[in-house]
């Protein structure tokens, strides 16, 4: 592994992307030539100052960064003797931390020369995300969307679409994330020379989960600095969900040198960790090749990619990012997951707890965090990404309450 | 020498364009699969690729997405697959050559795999989601096996990996013709002869040309620089339209003959 210098325990994948046994870059031999002149471009733009200042002025001015961490005292009160704190990412502007890898991406492509982008959105932040950084640069954006996902994300459909984006409607497969993503890569085969692939999470071939992590590492970056200054030390814990993971590895990375503080990610349990009917790969999932990456991903017998399943369409998707397996597997991470039911009464509980009407996605995290806290000492200080807010939600939570009580 | 490299110095001496034909295995049932390969054997097919269906087919157009959804509905899976090839292998005259994306053989394992492929007759295998720099592990087991590794080159790649391709791969080289995934096009991409010049000029290993090609004037234009066409989609989409009638292995046989033309 190659170490950035002067931070210790940092760590970049190898030349072929590889975290460990995790990552590479499994793409058809099209995709190489351009991954090739896009990692050669992240790397430039990542050393270059210039860059850096471009993008930091437009987190600052345009994003509303730093996000507050917040601490929820009455959601704290409510469960136990633990502090929690909420970073909160969905004060940023377009509601979720996707911004901050959406604009970083869009910003590289600018620089080298593309005109044309594409992308995948499942709830749609990171398509909603995309399409305002576009709208921003004055780039064409063009975000494909399961078929399935665009009647749970509605709302997102039509801001994308306000933005000037074209939303293509995917019906192939499960009609989730991961067909929006298989179709946005071969939008991307086809069109090469002219577009840059602008993926959400940090996933796919290499350098996208090291591109991604670090567009993100603001998170972590930020909440140490503040936790330090508002609890007066590093926090115990570090929960956040896990989609492909990009909050996660983005409020891990400001921590994973702290060794004395647990790094939790949540996945979706969704109804019951049976084929089919939830996304919690290390729970059932195996090593395997997924778009592009190899790391732990739900499949069958003969290697097809399960079907999942989640209330929350942001992380309703078959293979985690490389760079958690790793993580997990060193023994520096560790990962739980909640049910649905769980993670609709951690919605329910910050609404009313706190005013704060987190995205579904967000919810997990807060429902682990409800789920431990009653088991620790007085005065331990967790830290929970809150990585978007609900709006979107709102409209399908309301649906499944409407049902819950009509069976009760 | 390999029953592959043996098939294309065959064309070669006969001064005749090879004619690669593409199916999506256990579409509509890998019982069919076996009939439509021995029909495309008689019909003149010089290489049988035979496609294993996977869920997530990111390299592929609608039309064979539809016959991989078609294929996994019918419960087909690389162990199937290779059974079937081993059931028909003695009656086919053509090398076959297994073309698959990496996580069905990763999952069974490459070891296991090869040698289930080497003793089911398979003469090559292509993987289509795993590049020269991921796929060195792979060649050396296959190669062990006797199984040629083939690999795929798009308009895209450099003349270094041309070059490493052709030193690691054997049997042929595939040449896609344009960028995109697979899907038949009425006319064949104006970069098919660029590539395959500077594949020529990298390397000695035979040329097939495959993405667009579904009408015999394709293959003609094609053996004009190139060892052999590939023709994929526009066969899948004939064996799509008979569905399960009688005669579907008679048309296939007609079609890859009508195409040698």
């Amino acid at each position: 592994m190659a170490g950035e210098a002067g931070r210790v325990g940092r760590r970049d994948p190898d030349a072929r992307g590889y975290f460990g046994a995790y990552g590479g870059r499994f793409v058809p031999e099209t995709l190489v030539a351009p991954i090739e002149e896009l990692t050669e471009a992240y790397f430039a733009a990542r050393g270059e100052e210039a860059f850096q200042r471009e993008l930091d002025d437009l987190l600052a001015h345009y994003v509303g960064r730093p996000t507050p961490l917040y601490e929820a005292t009455r959601l704290a009160a409510s469960v136990g003797n633990a502090r929690i704190f909420l970073k909160r990412e969905d004060l940023t502007h377009t509601g979720a931390h996707k911004i901050n890898n959406a604009l970083g991406q869009v910003l590289l492509a600018k620089r080298m020369g593309k005109r044309r982008i594409v992308a995948e959105t499942g709830a749609g932040q990171h398509g909603v995300a995309t399409a305002t950084a576009c709208a921003l640069l004055g780039l064409e954006c063009h975000v494909y969307m399961g078929a399935d996902d665009m009647v749970r994300q509605a709302l997102n459909v039509v801001r994308m679409e306000l933005l000037g984006a074209t939303v293509r409607k995917v019906t192939a497969g499960s009609r989730t994330l991961k067909d929006a993503i298989s179709e946005a890569m071969r939008d991307w085969v086809t069109n090469v020379t002219d577009t840059f692939y602008v993926l959400g999470s940090a996933l796919g071939p290499h350098p996208y989960p090291l591109m991604v992590r670090e567009f993100q590492a603001v998170i972590g970056r930020e909440a140490r600095a503040q936790v330090l200054r508002q609890a007066g030390r590093l926090p115990d814990l570090v929960v956040a969900c896990v989609g492909g993971g990009s909050n996660a590895i983005g409020i891990f990375d400001g921590f994973i040198d702290d060794a004395s503080v647990r790094l939790i990610g949540v996945e979706a349990g969704g109804e019951a960790i049976e084929p089919g009917r939830h996304a919690a790969r290390f729970d059932g999932g195996s090593t395997g090749v997924l778009q592009g990456t190899r790391t732990f991903v739900l499949q069958d017998p003969a290697g097809n990619i399960e079907l999942t399943h989640s209330i929350s369409a942001g992380l309703d998707y078959a293979a985690v990012g490389p760079e958690h397996a790793w993580l997990r597997e060193i023994g520096r991470t560790e990962y739980a997951h909640v049910s649905d039911a769980e993670a609709l009464d951690g919605f329910k509980a910050l609404a009313r707890l706190e005013g704060i009407i987190p995205a579904l996605e967000s919810s997990h995290a807060i429902a682990h965090a409800m789920k431990l806290a009653p088991g620790l000492p007085q005065g331990t200080v967790m830290v929970v990404n809150l990585s978007g807010r609900g709006d979107k939600d709102v409209q399908s939570v309301s649906a499944v309450l409407a049902a819950a009580e009509a069976r009760s | 020498m390999s029953r592959i490299a043996a098939a294309f110095a065959r064309l070669k001496a006969e001064g005749r364009t090879g004619l690669v034909t593409f199916v999506t295995a256990g579409d509509p049932s890998l019982e069919h699969s076996a009939e439509i390969l021995m029909a495309a054997d008689r019909g003149g097919a010089d290489v049988l690729e035979v496609g294993v269906p996977f869920s997530e087919p990111l390299a592929d157009g609608p039309v064979i997405q539809r016959a991989t959804e078609r294929a996994l509905a019918a419960g087909t899976t690389l162990d199937g697959v290779l059974t079937m090839v081993a059931g028909v292998r003695s009656r086919l005259r053509a090398p076959v050559v297994l073309f698959s994306y990496a996580n069905p053989i990763l999952r069974m394992g490459v070891e296991a795999f090869a040698e289930r492929a080497a003793s089911a007759g398979v003469d090559g295998v292509l993987m289509v989601d795993l590049p020269l720099e991921e796929a060195g592990d792979c060649r050396a087991v296959y190669e062990s096996r006797g199984i040629d590794t083939i690999f795929l080159l798009s308009p895209t790649t450099s003349d270094r990996r041309i070059r490493q391709a052709s030193s690691l791969g054997s049997g042929f080289l595939y040449a896609i013709s344009r960028l995109g995934v697979t899907g038949s096009r009425d006319t064949l991409a104006d970069g098919a002869e660029a590539i395959v010049a500077r594949i020529r000029a990298a390397s000695q290993l035979p040329v097939a040309v495959g993405f667009g090609i579904s009408k015999p004037e394709h293959v003609h234009e094609v053996g004009k620089w190139a060892d052999a066409a590939v023709v994929g989609s526009a066969l899948v989409n004939l064996i799509a339209e008979s569905g399960t009638a009688p005669d579907l292995p008679a048309r296939v046989e007609e079609y890859v003959r009508w195409l040698k033309d």
